[in-house]
């Protein structure tokens, strides 16, 4: 590993003051991401702001949601009261994700920056425009089965990898941020960005940014909500794919759903037209069937993962069927 | 004397359980010796060709390095120039990798360099700093693109009668004309070992021609015999010790570059250097399953009687060791079909070299035979147990000799009932919970009952405790567990007073711990060398008591604190006395097998019932249950045997539904670098696992009647789920693993 400087912040503006002047300064709260990649040599900064001091953890009711802190935990969000009260979508995809040691350490800001598990960003001998601009991507022509169904580019195709942000992307999350410029909010699906010509850029953060808290309204999803996340073993691997879907049922009358998909695009993929394609429809498998057509409107495989194109859809009729019938 | 309790057979806790759980037990990466270094490995980036250059002046200067090595600057290894030329060794083709002797790139992630610091963090950071140059060459790590060059392997050029040499026996290739037929091509993908303990070493020069190693090995006398070739020095100056080995499955069979690098690092900086492989490394020079392609065919008679067999196989090996396995052995042996015919292959590859991995080939090719035995069974509309009982053989086909024992059909009735075979339908998709497609599949396993030549000592102490030690090893089965057990009945005595000692190559000499080979070779060597220390007990207490000199040599009777007679409690000679007059009690034996193995054909027998669930829409495959019978001989420890067969049937779920090492064949390299990405199974993927044994003696192995565990225990539990997978969803996957891709 190569030396750095580490500091521990006390304050925030502090910590926000060291990362934003210095472009080799990263935050690192629980570290299960950063640590692993600068062991690898894939993330190299040269000083490590350590925020876990920060009050910054807290879950809390706002008034017309719920406010999870940056630093709340993976685990302790997932166990949260309110959360399992308010928002149920949101601990089903965290306890999706991961291992318990690490959900443990991980917190939400973290969970949120998660970097690609792409195979061609973790080794420093291939090519990855995400790693090293300009070097190419690896994955196009290499193995894809992992890789994105949509959204992607010929700069790019990873995916991201968190389980939370799809539900947080479903739940019209927002998140709040502050910098050497002031605070601001940016909605979740507006968070993470599709690769284009900068794959290297995950998310919509400016240099120095750090995130602050997360912010769920509340909503009708308290009841019908399912996470359904397909994996090569039964627990601790990443989604082939996964669906957070969400359902407002009256009777067997969907009047309001929600849906988002994992393991398929550079960022947790809204699907906000197979949403509406749901409303006023009743809570049927031939309902859950067309919404996942309109969900895969526009989906492009490559050479290994064709086989995403059948079981997204399948994924999204399975989360829709487990959540109307929760 | 209060009888002691039999303890062959018994569930007794391991000996070593204690200091395994409280992290007492020491491994190769554990020992802080004086001035130890911390060596790192630079690997080639590129997969086959030339260094051109190394630049290494940024690793020389950084913080605490001691030594960066590379073929420019390595001490001249002895061993290197004769090589594979002893001829007191059985002829090889090739050999390892001689570290930093040459410029030439064999594989990707081949060492090309060595950094040694004064601590682990600083060897890693300027192992980083190392720059390499290279003349690249065209590269081929693609098996199926190199079929067409695929060849037979040189020891059955040289020997038909080499089990890797063609087979035939009646007409060749006879199921190509028969009415009722199959044919199938299938595949085992890469998959490697990865025990949790990454591959380690700790090096140690304690004089210039004295070296020791505290290596993690499954042969302490095969690694110094290795090393001590390797460097030119007679066997007795190297002293190899793996205590305590988590694990290996196969891929401490063999010496590897990383070894030989950290002995030239010892050597150049003069200090023990400890070198630990990362788990990334463990993917490219440790050893693997080799990807292996088959093809079956098979032919039978409306009423289930097999006809005819032909099974053909191309394993991978690299360019510079050709690595054979007996892929092909089961389907030889196991079914009564007149007429088969068997084709081993190889194709070199620029991947390093493969090493046999638990079950090994037996475990590829049972996939393919197995499977095609579901096929044909379906195909004749009959239950697969049945159509395997209709073609059993109480007789060896291949060799046309007599089974030593054979409780395979025991075991068939052992497993189909704590399944429910009978819950099984012959149709497939007929079974299903709720959004679960049900399946129960099964598949058998054998694996020959090897046995070779042990020496063990015993010694008895003042206090009446016993010492024993052997040089074998114990990679997880809990060889010392079962080892004190066996003397613990031979001696009469609690296995709390027996203290068996091994993992040491200076310990009498014993075999490496691989082929289920351990219990059967070592075993009957603590037996006699226990009866041999009765023995000598009497004649040493017949000095001091003449009815001890006289007394039959099983009447000797090891009480507390004195050496007695079973038929004459009276006469007592204390262990004091005894040693006092003695000076020293101790024996050393070697128990060798006879030429049982001439007569019999001696096997392991399994069978592994799986009962699977497959998502109807995410195509998710989760084993429900599963039950695996063996008939393994005398089973030493009811409760270590069963546990080593579950670990079996859980490599098992793992090859049949996971594991998967790939590598992009435009670099050479594997994009599987970590346990995210190679998947191994996790607590949630194995169900309860039943065991049952027959645990009826073969005598004809040893005198204890074992036959071993470790490879039968996964031998056959990726075709019981494959058929399993098939009887619920009517899929026959032909490629492992089962992934839900494949099923969606």
């Amino acid at each position: 590993m190569n030396q750095f400087q580490y500091v521990r912040a006390t304050k925030s503006q502090g910590a926000i003051d060291a990362v934003a002047k210095d472009p080799q300064a990263k935050f690192i709260a629980g570290g299960t991401n950063l640590v692993d990649l600068m062991k690898r040599g894939i993330m190299t900064p040269q000083k490590l702001v350590d925020i876990n001091r920060l009050p910054l953890a807290k879950i809390e009711r706002q008034d017309n949601g719920l406010r999870l802190g940056a630093l709340a935990l993976n685990s302790t969000v997932a166990n949260d009261a309110l959360v399992r009260q308010h928002q149920p979508l949101l601990a089903l995809a965290l306890n999706a994700g991961a291992s318990p040691q690490l959900r443990n350490m991980a917190t939400v800001g973290g969970n949120m920056l998660q970097r690609t598990r792409c195979s061609y960003f973790y080794d420093l001998t291939m090519p990855c425009n995400k790693r090293e601009p300009g070097t190419g991507c690896g994955a196009l022509e290499g193995i894809n089965r992992m890789h994105a169904i949509f959204g992607a580019s010929d700069k790019c195709i990873a995916v991201h990898p968190s389980d939370m942000s799809v539900a947080l992307v479903a739940l019209d999350a927002t998140v709040l941020v502050s910098g050497s410029k002031g605070d601001r909010r940016i909605a979740f699906a507006d968070f993470h960005r599709l690769p284009g010509d900068t794959p290297e850029k995950d998310t919509n953060l400016e240099a120095g940014e750090l995130i602050t808290a997360v912010d769920i309204p509340d909503g009708p999803f308290t009841k019908h909500v399912h996470y359904q996340k397909v994996r090569e073993r039964a627990s601790y691997a990443f989604a082939l794919v996964s669906t957070a879907a969400a359902l407002d049922l009256d009777g067997n009358t969907i009047k309001a759903a929600r849906l988002a998909m994992g393991g398929v695009a550079h960022k947790p993929w809204r699907l906000t037209a197979a949403e509406q394609s749901l409303v006023g429809q009743p809570a049927t498998e031939a309902s859950f069937r067309r919404a996942a057509e309109v969900a895969m409107q526009g989906a492009k495989a490559f050479k290994h993962n064709a086989y995403k194109l059948k079981l997204g859809p399948n994924t999204i009729v399975q989360a829709l069927r487990t959540a109307a019938a929760a | 004397m209060k009888a002691q309790q039999k303890q062959i057979g018994a569930p007794m806790n391991r000996v070593d359980g204690h200091l395994k759980v409280t992290g007492a037990a020491k491994y190769s990466a554990e020992y802080e010796l004086p001035g130890l270094a911390y060596a790192v490995l630079v690997g080639s980036t590129i997969t086959k060709g030339r260094l051109t250059s190394i630049d290494a002046k940024a690793a020389e200067r950084a913080p605490g390095v001691l030594a960066v090595i590379t073929h420019y600057n390595s001490p001249k290894v002895p061993g290197y120039d004769t090589a594979g030329k002893d001829p007191s060794q059985p002829a090889t083709v090739g050999g390892p990798i001689k570290l930093f002797n040459d410029d030439k790139i064999r594989f990707n992630d081949q060492p090309i360099a060595v950094v040694v610091a004064d601590t682990l963090e600083r060897a890693r950071y300027a192992a980083r700093l190392v720059k390499a140059q290279y003349a690249k060459e065209a590269h081929q790590t693609n098996l199926e693109d190199n079929k067409p060059q695929a060849f037979l392997p040189t020891s059955a050029k040289k020997n038909p009668k080499s089990p890797m040499a063609d087979y035939q026996r009646g007409q060749a290739d006879a199921y190509k004309t028969g009415a009722i037929k199959i044919e199938g091509e299938y595949v085992i993908p890469t998959e490697v070992h990865h025990p949790m303990e990454l591959q380690s070493i700790t090096a140690h020069w304690e004089a210039p021609d004295r070296l020791t190693l505290y290596d993690k090995t499954q042969g302490t006398l095969a690694t110094r015999r290795d090393f001590a070739k390797e460097w030119g020095l007679p066997e007795a100056n190297v002293k190899v010790i793996a205590t305590f080995v988590g694990g290996a499955f196969g891929n401490a069979l063999h010496s590897w570059p990383h070894e030989s690098a950290a002995i030239i690092a010892a050597k150049v900086v003069n200090r023990p250097v400890k070198l630990m492989l990362t788990r990334e490394q463990m993917f490219t020079m440790v050893g693997y399953r080799p990807y292996t392609w088959q093809k079956l065919g098979m032919s039978a008679t409306p009423d289930g009687k097999i006809t005819a067999i032909t099974h053909e196989s191309i394993g991978q090996t690299s360019t510079y060791e050709e690595f054979t396995e007996s892929t092909l052995a089961q389907t030889r042996m196991m079914y009564a079909s007149p007429n088969l015919t068997t084709r081993y292959r190889l194709a070199a590859l620029d991947i390093g070299s493969p090493i046999w991995m638990r079950g090994p080939g037996e475990a590829t090719g049972a996939f393919a035979l197995e499977s095609a035995m579901d096929e044909m069974a379906h195909l004749l509309n009959l239950d697969p147990l049945e159509f395997r009982l209709r073609n059993y053989t109480d007789t060896d086909p291949e060799k046309n000799r007599p089974w030593s024992t054979k409780f395979l059909k025991e075991c068939y009735k052992l497993g189909a009932d704590r399944i429910g075979w009978n819950k099984r339908k012959l149709k497939p998709g007929s079974i299903r919970d709720g959004e679960w497609l049900v399946g129960y599949g099964m598949g058998v396993g054998t694996f020959g009952a090897h046995r070779g030549g042990a020496h063990a000592s015993a010694q008895l102490r003042p206090d009446g405790t016993v010492l024993m030690q052997c040089a074998t090893t114990d990679i997880g089965p809990g060889t010392g567990t079962a080892m004190t057990q066996i003397a613990a009945d031979t001696l009469g005595i609690a296995p709390e007073k027996i203290t068996f000692e091994l993992g040491h190559s200076d310990y009498p000499q014993a075999g490496t711990q691989g082929g289920s080979s351990t219990v059967n070779s070592v075993g009957p060597a603590v037996q006699q060398a226990c009866l041999a220390l009765k023995d000598k007990l009497r004649e040493l207490a017949g000095a001091q008591n003449p009815a001890f000199a006289s007394a039959k040599k099983d009447d000797v009777a090891l009480g507390d604190k004195h050496l007695s007679l079973s038929s004459n409690t009276a006469a007592r000679v204390p262990y004091a006395d005894l040693l006092k007059q003695a000076g020293a009690a101790s024996v050393t034996v070697e128990a060798k097998p006879g030429n049982e193995g001439q007569q019999y054909s001696m096997y392991s027998f399994s069978v592994h019932f799986a009962e699977v669930r497959v998502h109807e829409l995410t195509g998710e495959v989760r084993v429900s249950k599963l039950v695996s019978c063996a008939d393994a001989g005398t089973i030493i420890n009811e409760k270590t045997a069963a546990n080593q067969m579950k670990g079996g049937a859980v490599g098992g779920i793992g090859m049949a539904l996971m594991e998967h090492a790939r590598i992009d064949d435009r670099f050479g390299r594997y994009v599987t670098k970590d346990l995210a990405d190679y998947h191994v199974p996790v607590h949630a993927d194995a169900p309860n696992i039943e065991v049952a044994f027959v645990n009826q003696p073969d005598l004809k192995v040893n005198a204890l009647g074992t036959k071993g565990i470790g490879e039968i225990a996964t031998i056959g539990v990726a075709p019981a789920i494959a058929n399993a997978v098939f009887n619920a969803t009517g899929k026959r996957v032909r490629e492992l693993p089962i992934t839900p891709d494949k099923l969606v």
